[in-house]
């Protein structure tokens, strides 16, 4: 059908749509002056966008409400939401998909449905879960993720999942598995909108300075001098609720109201419908841009305040070169009989790493811990075992190295991340081996020891 | 409604029940019910607006269905209004929701008396011609205009309204007054009772910052005829001396009395609260809003018992100390703030005397509000939109041409001016040719539109007094290309705009924008146009 639609015209009525994308065929079917690299305007394009590409939506919230509806309204009509919370009362003010009779039900449910009903064409598979319980794989599915949080260590968790799919090539330049996302965030008349592009663009870890730490108080002022009455709040919630009050009236501090007590226990933001709808919106329009180049694509980090004015700044953040998440690692080629112990030792010879006494990591799993004594001698029997197998005969994967190189002469605690790759897997890259920044670990018995070139020590 | 206080828990939590309370007293008027109207609305009626009504003549067609959540398929056919109307009334009852299937236009023509029965319109999509009407007949009747619209990767939002006056701004990182260059006797007396060479660490270390930034600012005059630490050097050396008081590094009273030092000077005010009080309209009588009743008074407040100084405002930040300091401390300062606030009600209820008003005519809450803010102030003025057009601010948006940075945004304020012409001479957005959307860049309609819409963009340049013969051609190509297009996504963005300023203008909280608000959809790198 792409075809054959190509070849003529679309006219508006005539087409199987009816006229329905009128507005979004200007963007997607003209050719303009101010697009994307790659912009290639036709229905064939349209057809991608609206059978091809798949949608991941992270969170059910806020955000997310607004999120589903502006993505299918913009043509994605495959579309996923995944948020493990249940609907309260209090998110009725601005999470609009949601009626008073649907208080207890799953948000990702109850939002994919509404947005089905309403908006025919639009397939929407909801999970109610955390993102934590899906397994890697299920990731594989989606061509974009669409982050609608309220959490530092869920976006950092999605960040890491999406940065995992990238590959380098032997120059450290991102080769293939490019998976973007853009990411919201709201409290109150504030709110962000970002684009991340792994391996282009700075990914979440690379600034996540930007995200300040939560205010904690210090055991000490609430056990001994409270001040405020959020220091109450924090004492009663760590010690015994009901007291709060009563505390606050011994030490004549006024101010301890339920409200408050919600807030400061549960972190609560303020939320409104309007910062939401702005911040969504944003992001809907920039995933639009990413997936069909038909405009330029923020670069990168929009930062909204409505507080004074509107305040819309636009900042392009750079990349952490270093970046552990992100950044290319450093590439080591191995033989499948290479055991953990002789890794280890491998990785304190290695020009660029230099590494003594590391502690290796594969996924979050402890493989082998220099310390504590305890670690150490749990994980002292895989020393013995092919790395090969203890990372589940993965051919190409990340490991994590924490030890001590030598920095301008002074010794330095590092953690280092490496790209493995498996020689005589399917995923060894055979073009690879004339590549001059590729180091190959085999045997140390062989002469080409350290691959090609031969590095000079 | 089961529990509107926890429905509305999370906005509460920003505009307090006073906020609330004028939103639902408000009633709100849309101009044509497109997704950039209805997402606005969308907004406010899940605020809990006290009542909308929606204006619009179309019947829901197929491409509602492709950028307008608040229709659908069962709509086709229907009065547009009419649907949006009811989807709404869905998403809160408490909202009195209303509909007219008639054309705003028409409406101004027939019956411009309609308007006055609201707090605020709402008008999207309307054409140059259409606006300026309406904001004649709004500024007549005193109704809040707020001006929406979304074109391709553009949009506007435009507030009109002749006075805004908050006293809620909410300003963030504002410095408390604290006093600490001019304590009033009580707590100058707080501050000798404690002595800062206690020997017992546990006491030393409890002593609140605030009693000893008194106390050593009272030391440095004492050392430099009377002077505060102004110059760099001088603030160094009063960090000195503060450190050398310290009997340990730890001390966290210490460390937060130096990061805090900068508070011994008094700020200033600044430009804008001072044009507040040098303004004429401080000269009250009796047609005075509230405000500058309640502004007058704070100017003969700081003219005599506040000795130059603004009424306290009465709340201290946390600091490290004992509670016992700390509470007795939050006394004297709330104390002070009372005895401020009375004296500031008392000039408030002669003055509405004097201007022939009753004297109880303002609430003591409202007096209250109004002196805890009182460094707060905001005031905005929005010319008309025809003053706007008739004598623009060339000086003004000189600069903005400049701005590299901001290139397309100003492109696209002309640009979107520019369309309505072509509208009104050829009866058409550019780029719409007939039913086709496709087009090639090279043929000649599409050149023919370029450049017709250059030259309708060109004109209004030389108009606003800027020589220039072309506008950045891409740009020009780039609308024509939208034809008028109301994106679902802009439309969002737009709406979500135009919602949360018509909050600010209802709560009087916050601080509405000041000048002209382009969205620049291609880069995002939006910007306020000085009107």
């Amino acid at each position: 059908m792409a075809a054959e639609a190509a070849t003529t015209s679309i006219d508006e009525g005539l087409n199987e749509d009816g006229g329905r994308w009128k507005d979004l065929d200007k963007l997607i079917l003209r050719p303009g002056t101010i697009v994307g690299d790659n912009f290639e305007p036709g229905p064939e394009l349209k057809e991608n966008l609206m059978k091809m590409v798949r949608v991941l939506v992270v969170g059910a919230g806020g955000l997310g409400c607004e999120l589903l509806k502006d993505l299918a309204l913009s043509g994605f009509l495959n579309l996923e939401v995944i948020d493990m919370d249940t609907i309260d009362v209090s998110n009725l003010n601005r999470q609009f998909l949601f009626r008073f009779g649907d208080v207890g039900k799953p948000k990702a449910e109850v939002a994919a449905k509404c947005v089905m009903e309403r908006i025919s064409g639009v397939n929407i598979v909801p999970h109610f879960c955390r993102i934590e319980d899906k397994d890697i794989s299920f990731f594989d599915n989606f061509h974009i993720i669409v982050l609608g949080l309220d959490s530092i260590e869920a976006r950092s968790y999605i960040n890491a999942v999406a940065c995992s799919y990238l590959e380098y090539d032997s120059d450290g330049n991102p080769s293939d598995g490019i998976k973007p996302m853009v990411d919201g965030g709201t409290e109150g008349f504030k709110g962000h909108a970002r684009v991340i592009i792994p391996g282009l663009t700075p990914c979440f870890e690379c600034n996540i300075w930007l995200f300040p730490p939560q205010v904690k108080f210090p055991l000490c002022t609430l056990a001994e001098t409270p001040r405020t009455a959020a220091h109450c709040i924090e004492y009663a919630h760590l010690i015994k609720w009901g007291e709060a009050l009563k505390r606050a009236e011994l030490f004549g501090i006024s101010g301890v109201t339920y409200s408050l007590t919600q807030g400061v226990v549960k972190n609560i933001v303020p939320a409104i419908a309007s910062t939401n709808a702005i911040v969504s919106a944003a992001c809907a329009l920039e995933a639009l841009k990413i997936m069909t180049d038909c405009s330029k694509t923020m670069s990168n980090y929009l930062m909204y305040n409505g507080t004074e004015g509107i305040h819309s700044k636009m900042t392009a953040f750079d990349r952490d070169k270093d970046c552990l998440v992100c950044g290319p690692g450093i590439l080591i080629e191995l033989d499948i009989s290479v055991t953990l112990s002789k890794f280890i030792d491998l990785l304190g010879e290695h020009p660029k790493l230099l590494l003594s006494k590391p502690s290796i990591t594969h996924r979050g799993n402890n493989l082998y811990m220099q310390a504590p004594p305890v670690l150490e001698e749990m994980t002292r029997s895989n020393l013995n075992l092919l790395l090969f197998d203890l990372i589940g005969k993965i051919p190409k994967d990340i490991i994590h190295a924490t030890g001590t190189t030598s920095i301008n002469g002074k010794r330095t605690s590092c953690l280092r991340k490496l790209r493995v790759i498996f020689k005589g897997t399917a995923e060894d890259v055979t073009d690879m081996d004339t590549m001059g920044a590729v180091y190959r670990f085999v045997d140390k018995d062989n002469p080409e020891f350290w691959g090609y070139p031969v590095p000079k020590f | 409604m089961a529990e509107p206080k926890n429905k509305y828990d999370r906005q509460l939590r920003i505009w307090g029940e006073q906020g609330q309370a004028a939103l639902e007293k408000a009633s709100i008027c849309l101009l044509n019910c497109g997704p950039t109207g209805s997402e606005a609305l969308k907004n406010l009626v899940l605020g809990g607006i006290g009542s909308v009504t929606i204006v619009d003549e179309f019947k829901v067609e197929m491409n509602d269905l492709g950028n307008n959540f608040l229709v659908d398929a069962s709509s086709v056919g229907q009065s547009r209004a009419k649907c949006v109307c009811t989807f709404l009334q869905e998403l809160n009852d408490a909202v009195k929701a209303k509909f007219i299937q008639e054309s705003p236009e028409r409406l101004l023509e027939t019956n411009p008396s309609f308007f006055s029965q609201f707090t605020l319109i709402i008008a999207t999509q309307l054409l140059e011609d259409s606006i300026l009407k309406l904001d004649k007949i709004c500024r007549e009747g005193n109704v809040m205009l707020v001006i929406a619209r979304s074109y391709g990767l553009t949009g506007i939002v435009r507030i009109s309204v002749k006075e805004h006056t908050v006293i809620e701004s909410k300003h963030e990182h504002f410095v408390e007054d604290l006093r600490f260059h001019n304590p009033w006797p009580e707590l100058k007396q707080f501050a000798e009772s404690i002595d800062l060479n206690v020997v017992d660490p546990v006491i030393h270390k409890h002593i609140p910052y605030a009693v000893i930034l008194i106390k050593l600012v009272e030391k440095w005059k004492e050392m430099h005829d009377g002077h505060l630490p102004l110059t760099r050097k001088e603030k160094d050396e009063f960090k000195h001396l503060i450190k050398s008081l310290m009997l340990d590094i730890d001390e966290d009273n210490y460390k937060e009395a130096i990061r805090a030092s900068f508070k011994v000077c008094p700020e200033g005010i600044g430009s804008d609260l001072s044009q507040i009080l040098e303004d004429g309209s401080a000269e009250v009588d009796f047609g005075s809003s509230d405000f500058w009743v309640m502004v007058a008074a704070l100017k003969e407040f700081i003219a005599n018992e506040g000795e130059g100084e603004f009424p306290l405002e009465g709340s201290i930040p946390d600091m490290t100390s004992s509670t016992e300091y700390y509470v007795n401390l939050q006394k004297i300062y709330q104390a002070k703030a009372e005895v401020d606030f009375l004296a500031v009600e008392q000039r408030v209820r002669s003055i509405l005397k004097r201007i022939g008003r009753d004297s109880d005519a303002i609430s003591r809450a409202d007096i209250k509000t109004f002196c805890r803010n009182s460094r707060k102030l905001a005031v905005r003025r929005y010319r008309s939109i025809e003053d706007e057009f008739k004598s623009p601010a060339t000086l003004e948006l000189q600069k903005n041409l400049n701005d590299e940075e901001y290139s397309y945004t100003f492109g696209f304020y002309v640009l979107l001016r520019a369309v309505d012409r072509f509208a009104a001479n050829y009866n058409r957005f550019p780029g719409l040719f007939d039913r086709r959307v496709q087009y090639s860049l090279k043929s000649s309609e599409v050149a023919d539109d370029v450049h017709r819409l250059n030259s309708i963009a060109v004109g209004i340049l030389n108009n606003l007094g800027f020589k220039a013969k072309t506008l950045y051609e891409d740009l020009v190509s780039e609308m024509c290309r939208f034809g008028g297009a109301e994106l679902h996504a802009v439309a969002a963005f737009v709406g979500g705009i135009a919602s949360q300023e018509v909050i600010k203008l209802i709560t009087k909280q916050f601080v509405p924008v000041s000048g002209t608000f382009i969205f620049d959809g291609i880069e995002h790198k939006s910007q306020v146009l000085p009107i």
